[in-house]
């Protein structure tokens, strides 16, 4: 018995041999090893046990002779313990292991962005016309004061303003979406490379996330958050300085509370340079900070990182978990100038399926508790909030910023448009797609150049549609509709979280 | 004036705290369930030599937009109109009914020295009706009351302000400014002017405003001027960031009760006029931003300078159409909003400024103006008393050159 495994494989592949034209190509573009050419009959011969429904082999048959369709296999039917449940068990019973997965919380929680609807204009006050009239997007990301105090000094004959109020260094975007952190080790390099490129095209930010910088990243600086995990992985003065800010990360909304485990076959010779260890090591970041246990701790990272830096703007990055609001505000009295909060949607490389699917509080509700946290206490100036951690689209963005974020970020979304399907098979560092991998063969399937385009593409096209929808609201500048819960109505939502969110049901007028 | 000691209110409540409910009456200080929208017509006149002129002027040029209003609400506010109670804050009252005036008293009495009260002056008009009682107070405060509380007086009279507007229903403060009042009902303008005899009054600044909602029945705390010390709006439009600007003042400690946009265009004034000390020009250029197309073409110095307001003042851009008038001590403001979605003209003559939304409202009491023109979008007008010192402008620029 000891190599039979219970668990069916999920997808089918079928090959129409009809339409097969015998080329390979399939078994040459599968990184997951799912095609073998029949050296006999010239076919290739599918192993569905392989497949994640990735669709590498698809998109590049020239014959559209393959099929992949959901394993039809009957089981007999539970709502309780339904047949995702008794595979997991089986996969345990046989390897006594920690399940994993890749990419978010695919769970069928409430989807909270979902049932929110905008609103607009009609007859009293105009919509405007973004294809017209200027429509303001730009965002200045980091610590405000509370009031701007004038002088008056001369100007020809007269006088003009000048400010005297010392500022601290802002973030400029012209788009209120960033990157969110996704680290060359998980990731490929012609992926940050990509990132990279598009940040700086579209004025806005890529994020390291926990790898360090590759060297060929340099001359991003001004487009690039580094970042400062548990690992410290890749971190030194010069890593620290090579960005126009430098992010804390203490959780991850996909894992909270867990640290991380890039294995050793990714950490190839680049990787190992970059990441500052040995080659084929296992990358393992701690769950917590082992110089932060306290917010007084963090306190003083956060303030050696300003001194190391000339005094950067400073993010932390946590998981929306329970208690978000009072951490969020920890957080900003500690001196952070941004709060990244990640959502539990949020995706990862690799992380416990039981704590990504389990673990955190969805993003909107932890945008408008920390919102409201920072407002009553006074301090919702002293800080930006970025949300991040299931943003799929322009809407999410709109009403992630109705609800109190400063901007978004995201991650899933930019992998998709590099071709990621989403199989969540991350982990197993053999992306067919060359996203999630090392492998050289793999990787270069990613043209950076390309790859900047699509992403160059997407944000642009979501930019256009928030415009639309400021446009719609009848308000040219996204400061307008920033924490504006006057501006969402819910639909289908429970009363109390109607009251989280501080939104009205739809139907009620001002 | 009765005392009724089952009902103490304990002194100056601390800000956040509301007085307990008095009673079921009818609430005077929410608007409606539904929100106001509207069109609206608005005058402004302001004599910068401080010469006085009678409140009937005001009302002849708010009588030419009669259109421009439906009769559901109008008013004026005048400065310069209690010269014989100059220092004193002139508490002008709207009450449901008897009870909300002895509450409001007995609580005006606990935090002011009442120097003389009086009913507001009034004369029968043909369409005016179901008038609430109407009261004006003249309120000095204690200095040893103040010490007590540790508060400027500004902000203590804001508290006493908002207490009386958030905590006894049935009770509504039209203004609680020096030497100004604010006069607003059911009405037609003209029919509220009479009303209220301002052919009586003479002040160096007026403004009016007749209201067009389009969705609630009028109301008479609801129409405008708006007031806050001397701070008075007369507003025309709908502010769409009505809801982030709402939650911008709150976190300043502002009680919004009125569910009406034009409420925080006035807080607003407030927070950065007074509590800020921001210059008026500079307040009008966080409130109507400038376009940061155009202040990445400015000189260095001047891209530091609104790049910083425009982001430290974000949640209280306002945005959407909107042409508001304000009336201050030292002058008055009218300005327009980022697009000019609202009609707004202005016209000098010798020493006068004169805004309105049409510019036959402005020919009504000015026929021939030495100049009138259009300001541009969020581009303000500033009329100043002689000698104004109009915040830390070191430097007073003609209303035409803003």
């Amino acid at each position: 018995m000891a190599e039979v495994t219970f668990t069916r494989p999920e997808f089918r592949v079928r090959i129409d041999k009809e339409l097969c034209q015998q080329c390979g190509r399939c078994a040459h573009q599968c990184g997951w090893g799912v095609h073998k050419m029949d050296e006999e009959t010239g076919y290739p011969v599918p192993d569905s046990s392989k497949c994640g429904a990735c669709h590498r082999c698809v998109t590049f048959c020239p014959a559209q002779a393959i099929l992949v369709e959901k394993n039809p296999l009957a089981y007999k039917g539970s709502d309780s313990f339904s047949p995702e449940l008794r595979k997991a068990v089986w996969r345990q019973a046989e390897t006594g292991g920690v399940l994993l997965a890749g990419m978010g919380n695919d769970k069928p929680y409430l989807r909270i962005f979902d049932h929110l609807l905008l609103d607009a204009c009609q007859v009293t006050n105009p919509s405007i016309d973004p294809l017209r009239e200027p429509m303001e997007l730009r965002t200045f990301l980091g610590r405000k004061p509370d009031k701007v105090e004038v002088e008056y000094v001369p100007d020809g004959d007269g006088v003009k303003p000048k400010l005297k109020t010392e500022m601290d260094r802002l973030l400029q975007i012209e788009t209120p979406i960033v990157f969110g952190g996704m680290s060359y080790g998980s990731v490929s390099l012609n992926v940050h490379r990509s990132l990279a490129m598009a940040a700086k095209e579209l004025g806005t930010l890529m994020n390291t996330g926990e790898g360090g910088l590759h060297a060929d990243l340099q001359p991003y600086q001004d487009n690039i958050v580094v970042q400062c995990a548990s690992g410290r992985f890749g971190v030194h003065a010069d890593y620290l300085n090579a960005g126009c800010a430098v992010e804390i990360k203490i959780g991850q909304g996909a894992k909270p509370g867990i640290g991380g485990h890039l294995p050793g076959e990714k950490i190839n010779e680049e990787v190992s340079v970059t990441r500052m260890i040995p080659q084929g090591t296992d990358a393992l970041s701690p769950a917590p900070h082992h110089d932060i246990y306290s917010i007084e701790d963090l306190r003083q990272l956060i303030y050696a990182l300003k001194e190391a830096t000339g005094y950067k703007p400073v993010s932390v990055k946590i998981a929306a978990v329970h208690n978000v609001a009072a951490i969020a505000s920890g957080v900003v009295r500690a001196g952070a100038d941004i709060v990244y909060l990640d959502g539990f949607r949020g995706g990862t490389g690799a992380a416990p399926t039981v704590i990504r699917d389990h673990v955190g509080i969805p993003i909107e509700l932890a945008i408008s508790v920390v919102d409201q946290r920072l407002r009553d206490e006074g301090i919702r100036n002293r800080a930006s909030v970025i949300a991040a951690g299931g943003i799929r689209s322009s809407a999410d963005v709109a009403k992630a910023i109705a609800l109190g974020a400063d901007a978004c970020a995201i991650g899933s979304a930019l992998l998709v448009a590099l071709g990621c399907h989403l199989c969540q098979k991350c982990h197993t560092g053999s992306c067919s797609w060359g996203i999630c991998t090392q492998k050289p063969e793999l990787t270069r399937r990613l043209d950076p150049e390309w790859g900047a385009e699509r992403i160059v593409n997407l944000v642009t096209a979501w930019s256009h549609e928030i415009a639309e929808i400021l446009g719609a609201l009848g308000v040219n500048a996204v400061e307008s509709l920033r924490g504006s819960h006057e501006r969402l109505r819910s639909l289908g939502l429970d009363q109390q979280t109607q009251e989280i969110l501080g939104v009205k049901p739809a139907g009620i007028g001002h | 004036m009765i005392d009724r000691p089952a009902r103490k209110y304990g002194g100056l409540t601390l800000p956040g705290t509301r007085i307990p409910d008095v009673g079921r009456r009818p609430s005077y200080t929410v608007e409606a369930e539904e929100g106001i929208l509207g069109n609206c017509g608005l005058m402004g006149v302001c004599d910068e030599a401080g010469e006085r002129m009678s409140g009937e002027l005001a009302v002849r040029s708010m009588a030419s937009m009669h259109d421009r209003g439906n009769g559901l609400g109008g008013g004026f506010a005048g400065y310069g109109i209690y010269p014989e109670h100059p220092d004193h804050y002139a508490f002008h009252m709207m009450y449901a009914d008897e009870d909300a005036r002895q509450d409001t008293e007995f609580y005006l009495a606990r935090q002011f020295a009442i120097d003389h009260e009086e009913p507001i002056p009034t004369r029968a008009v043909r369409g005016i009706q179901d008038e609430p009682l109407l009261h004006r107070y003249f309120c000095r405060v204690d200095a040893e009351r103040l010490q007590e509380t540790q508060l400027s007086e500004a902000d203590y009279v804001v508290h006493a302000f908002m207490d009386i507007n958030s905590g006894i229903d049935g009770a509504f403060v039209a203004s609680a400014g020096r030497n100004m009042g604010a006069f607003k009902g059911v009405g037609f303008p003209e029919e509220i002017g009479e009303f209220y005899r301002l052919d009586e009054y003479a002040g160096w600044t007026w403004t009016g405003h007749g209201r067009f909602p389009t969705n609630t029945p009028g109301w008479w705390g609801g129409a405008h001027p708006f007031c806050l010390l001397d701070y008075s709006i007369v507003h025309n439009g709908e502010i769409s960031s009505y809801g982030i600007n709402k939650r911008y003042l709150e976190s300043h400690g502002y009680q919004l009760t009125l569910r009406t946009d034009t409420e925080v265009v006035t807080y607003l004034f407030d927070l950065m006029l007074r509590r800020h000390e921001l210059p008026v020009e500079i307040a009008c250029r966080a409130l109507a931003a400038p376009f940061w197309k155009d202040i990445d073409l400015m000189a260095a110095d001047d891209k530091e300078f609104y790049t910083a307001l425009r982001t430290v003042y974000g949640p209280g851009l306002l945005n959407g159409p909107f042409a508001v008038v304000l009336g201050m001590a030292d002058g008055m403001v009218a300005l327009n909003d980022r697009i000019k979605l609202r009609p707004l003209v202005a016209a000098r003559d010798g020493n006068r400024v004169y805004v309105a939304s049409e510019e036959s409202a402005i020919r009504e009491i000015c026929p021939k103006p030495e100049k009138s023109w259009m300001p541009r979008a969020g581009e303000p007008v500033i009329a100043r008393l002689r000698g104004a010192a109009f915040g830390a402008a070191p430097q007073s620029v003609p209303a035409e050159v803003n």
